[in-house]
C-alpha cells in the first residue's frame, strides 16, 4: 500500500465508521433520499471546497469564498430580478467578474509578495462589501429558468431524488481530480506548494499557476455562488458567511496538508461529506442542539490533524523531524 | 538612558493614522470636540480608542504570536468563551471578580490549548487554532445554552463602561497591557527569543532558546488578552451574546498586527504599532459612521485601505524605489 495514500484511507475509513455507527442508530440514514439530500444540501460547499483544495494544495489560503458566494448570489439576482437578464447571461458576467477577481488577488500575491492570507482578507472585505452596497436585502429570483433548474432531478430507486446541483457537485470532483492529477497544471500547482524556489528552478512559471489557483478558486466559489442562489432563489449579501471555514476544514479533514504539496481532491469529497453526515445526524437526533455541530466538527478537525500528525511523523524520517525540533 | 527619537514616530502607521483622523475631521468637523462631563472625557476620539481597545487587547496577544511566526485565529471565540463564563458565573450568584477570574482562566486555558497542539504536536498554527475557532463558539453557546445571558453586577460593568482619570475603562486597561507586555518584550530578552523563534525555530532551539516553553507562553498571552477583551465587551452590553462578541475579531486583529508592520512571516514585530493599526482600522469605522455614510461602506474602504498599506508595505515597492532611486541618481 502507498503510504501517501495512508491519511486518505484514514479520512474514508472514519467516515464508513461514522456513517455506520449513525445507520446502526437511525435506520433510515441508509436511503437513497437521505443521500440525495446529502448531495444537493452540500453542492455549494463541495464547490467551492474543490478549489480551496487547489490553494491550500499550491501552499496558499483562500479567506474570500464566503463572500464572492453571496457577492455572486446578489449580483445574479440583481440582474435577474432588477434589470431582466435571462439568467444565463447573469451568470456569464458573474464568472467574468469572479475570474478577474481572483486573477487580481493572484497578481497582488505573487508581485506584491503579500502573504495569501492577508490578500484575500482583503478580498473578502471588498466582495462582502461590494455586495452590501448593492443591496442590503434579499433579492428574490422569480423566472421560469430558475425554478425548472432548481426542481430538475433524477429520481433514483428508493425514492431519492439526485438533483442537477448535486449531480454539478460531483461533476466538478470529477473534473477536479483530473486536473488535480492528470495535467500540468495540476503538477505545478504540486511543485509549489511543495516548495515555490525548486518549483521556479525546475522551469515551473509560479506567476501564471498562482493567478490561475486563485482565478480557479474564485470562478468555482462564484459558480458555488450560483448554486446556492439556485438552493435559496433569493440573493442576499450576508448569505455563506464563514463558509470559507467549511471548505478549509473539508480540505483539511480530506487529508490535504495545509503547508501545501500534498493533498487530493476526492479526500476534499469525503470532508464535505463528513460535515454534511454530522448536520444530518444532529437533525436526526432532533434533542441535540444546532452547537453541538460546531462542537464535533472542532473534534473532527483536532481528531484530522493529530492523525495526519502522526501519519507523517512515522513516514518522514529524520530530516523532517529534526527541522521541527 | 531612555531615548526615543522622534523620527522613529514619523512612519508609514502613525502617518496612516494622522491621515484616517484629519480624513474624519474633513468629513465631520466636530470630530476633534472633547467634553469634559460626569467626570470622563466624551468626544469621537474618545470613541475611537474605546472602541478600538477591544481589537488593541487582542492585537497585543496576536503581535507575539505572529512573531512567532504563527497566528491565532480563536480569539474572537476566546472573547465569547469569556464572556459566557463570566455572565454564566455572576447570573449563578457568584461575586464579580471570582467572574473575572473564571473567564481569564478560561482564556489561559485555550492559550495552553493552542500552544500545546503548536508546541508540543508541531500542527501548523493557522489550523491548530482554527479547532478552537470552530469548537469555541460551540462551547460558549453550550454555557449560556443558546441564549443572552444579561448580568449588572458592578464589576464587570465597570470594566466594560466604566472611567478611570477620565478616560474609559478598556482604553485604561489596552494602555496598561501595552505598557505592560511592550516593556516585558523589550526591557527583557523575550523580545529576543521571540524573534528568534520567528526566524527560525531550529536555529534558535539549537542556540539554547527553550521554543517550546516560549510558544505556549506566546498562545497563554494570546488566549489571556482574548480574555480581557471578551470581559470588556460582555461589560460594555451587560450580556454574553455567544454568538455574536468577537465575531471576526480574529482577523481585524490580525490585520490591525499586519498594518502596524508585523510580518507574518515571523521575526519583526512591534507591540505599540499594532495597537497603532487597531487605532487606525477603529478610526475609519468610526469616521463613516459619524459622517453619515452608510455602513455597508465600511468593508470597501476597509480594502482599500489594507491594499494600499500592503502596497506601501511590500517588497516589490521598495525595490521600485530603489530603482527610482538608482535611476535619479544616474540622471543627475
Amino acid at each position: 500500500m502507498n503510504r501517501s495514500l495512508r491519511p486518505l484511507l484514514a479520512t474514508v475509513v472514519i467516515f464508513l465508521i461514522a456513517y455506520a455507527a449513525a445507520v446502526f442508530q437511525f435506520p433510515g440514514l441508509l436511503s437513497t433520499r437521505v443521500l440525495g439530500n446529502f448531495l444537493t444540501d452540500n453542492a455549494f460547499l463541495g464547490i467551492a471546497a474543490v478549489g480551496m483544495t487547489f490553494v491550500i494544495i499550491s501552499g496558499g489560503i483562500d479567506l474570500s469564498v464566503g463572500a464572492v458566494i453571496g457577492f455572486t448570489g446578489v449580483l445574479v439576482a440583481v440582474l435577474i430580478t432588477w434589470l431582466g437578464w435571462h439568467p444565463l447571461a447573469a451568470f456569464a458576467a458573474a464568472f467574468v467578474v469572479a475570474a478577474a477577481f481572483g486573477a487580481a488577488m493572484g497578481l497582488v500575491i505573487h508581485y506584491l509578495e503579500v502573504p495569501p492570507f492577508i490578500v484575500t482578507l482583503a478580498g473578502m472585505f471588498l466582495a462582502r462589501g461590494g455586495a452590501s452596497v448593492i443591496t442590503q436585502d434579499s433579492v428574490p429570483i422569480d423566472h421560469p429558468f430558475y425554478s425548472a433548474i432548481s426542481s430538475l432531478y433524477w429520481r433514483l430507486p428508493g425514492g431519492g431524488r439526485l438533483s442537477f446541483v448535486g449531480l454539478l457537485m460531483v461533476a466538478v470532483f470529477v473534473v477536479g481530480a483530473i486536473v488535480a492529477h492528470r495535467t500540468k497544471f495540476g503538477s505545478y500547482v504540486y511543485a509549489l506548494g511543495g516548495n515555490a524556489t525548486s518549483a521556479s528552478l525546475m522551469g515551473v512559471p509560479v506567476a501564471r499557476t498562482t493567478v490561475q489557483i486563485y482565478t480557479l478558486s474564485s470562478v468555482l466559489a462564484c459558480l458555488a455562488g450560483i448554486v446556492f442562489s439556485l438552493y435559496t432563489s433569493a440573493g442576499y449579501p450576508l448569505a455563506a458567511v464563514g463558509v470559507e471555514l467549511d471548505a478549509i476544514g473539508a480540505v483539511v479533514i480530506g487529508g490535504t496538508l495545509l503547508t501545501g504539496g500534498y493533498g487530493f481532491v476526492f479526500g476534499t469529497f469525503v470532508g464535505v461529506m463528513l460535515l454534511g453526515l454530522v448536520q444530518t445526524y444532529i437533525i436526526f437526533d432532533g434533542t441535540l442542539s444546532s452547537w453541538w455541530t460546531k462542537i464535533v466538527i472542532g473534534f473532527l478537525l483536532f481528531l484530522f490533524i493529530v492523525l495526519q500528525r502522526l501519519v507523517f511523523a512515522a513516514s518522514a524520517r529524520g530530516d523532517r523531524v529534526a527541522e521541527k525540533a | 538612558m531612555m531615548r526615543i527619537p522622534l523620527a522613529r514616530l514619523v512612519n508609514t502607521q502613525t502617518i496612516a493614522l494622522v491621515g484616517v483622523l484629519l480624513l474624519n475631521w474633513i468629513l465631520f468637523p466636530g470630530f476633534f470636540k472633547i467634553e469634559w462631563q460626569d467626570g470622563r472625557l466624551f468626544g469621537s476620539l474618545i470613541d475611537v480608542l474605546n472602541r478600538g481597545a477591544p481589537v488593541a487587547i487582542l492585537a497585543i496577544g496576536m503581535t507575539a504570536v505572529i512573531a512567532t511566526k504563527g497566528v491565532d485565529l480563536s480569539v474572537g471565540a476566546v472573547m465569547a468563551m469569556a464572556g459566557a463564563v463570566a455572565a454564566t458565573l455572576v447570573v449563578g450568584g457568584y461575586p464579580g471578580w471570582v467572574a473575572v477570574a473564571g473567564a481569564l482562566t478560561v482564556g489561559l486555558l485555550c492559550g495552553l490549548w493552542n500552544g500545546a497542539l503548536v508546541a508540543l504536536l508541531d500542527i501548523q498554527p493557522i489550523i491548530a487554532t482554527l479547532v478552537l475557532m470552530v469548537a469555541g463558539r460551540g462551547i460558549a453557546q453550550l454555557i449560556t445554552e443558546g441564549s443572552i445571558v444579561t448580568f449588572s453586577d458592578p464589576t464587570l460593568v465597570f470594566i466594560g463602561t466604566g472611567s478611570f482619570l477620565g478616560l474609559p475603562m478598556p482604553v485604561v486597561i489596552a494602555l496598561a497591557l501595552m505598557i505592560l507586555v511592550t516593556l516585558a518584550v523589550r526591557k527583557t530578552a523575550i523580545g529576543l527569543f521571540i524573534e528568534a523563534v520567528g526566524v527560525n525555530r531550529s536555529a534558535a532551539t539549537l542556540a539554547g532558546i527553550r521554543s517550546r516553553l516560549l510558544l505556549i507562553a506566546v498562545y497563554a498571552v494570546s488566549g489571556l488578552c482574548a480574555a480581557i477583551a471578551g470581559i470588556i465587551v460582555a461589560g460594555d452590553i451587560r450580556g454574553a451574546d455567544a454568538n455574536n462578541a468577537g465575531l471576526w475579531l480574529e482577523l481585524d486583529a490580525i490585520l490591525a498586527a499586519v498594518i502596524g508592520g508585523t510580518s507574518l512571516l515571523g521575526g519583526r514585530f512591534s507591540i505599540v504599532m499594532s495597537v497603532v493599526g487597531a487605532l487606525i482600522i477603529q478610526a475609519m469605522n468610526t469616521g463613516i459612521l459619524v459622517s453619515g455614510y452608510p455602513p455597508e461602506f465600511n468593508l470597501v474602504v476597509k480594502a482599500g485601505m489594507i491594499t494600499l498599506i500592503l502596497m506601501i508595505q511590500s517588497p516589490f515597492a521598495g525595490r521600485l524605489l530603489t530603482w527610482f532611486g538608482r535611476n535619479r541618481r544616474k540622471g543627475a
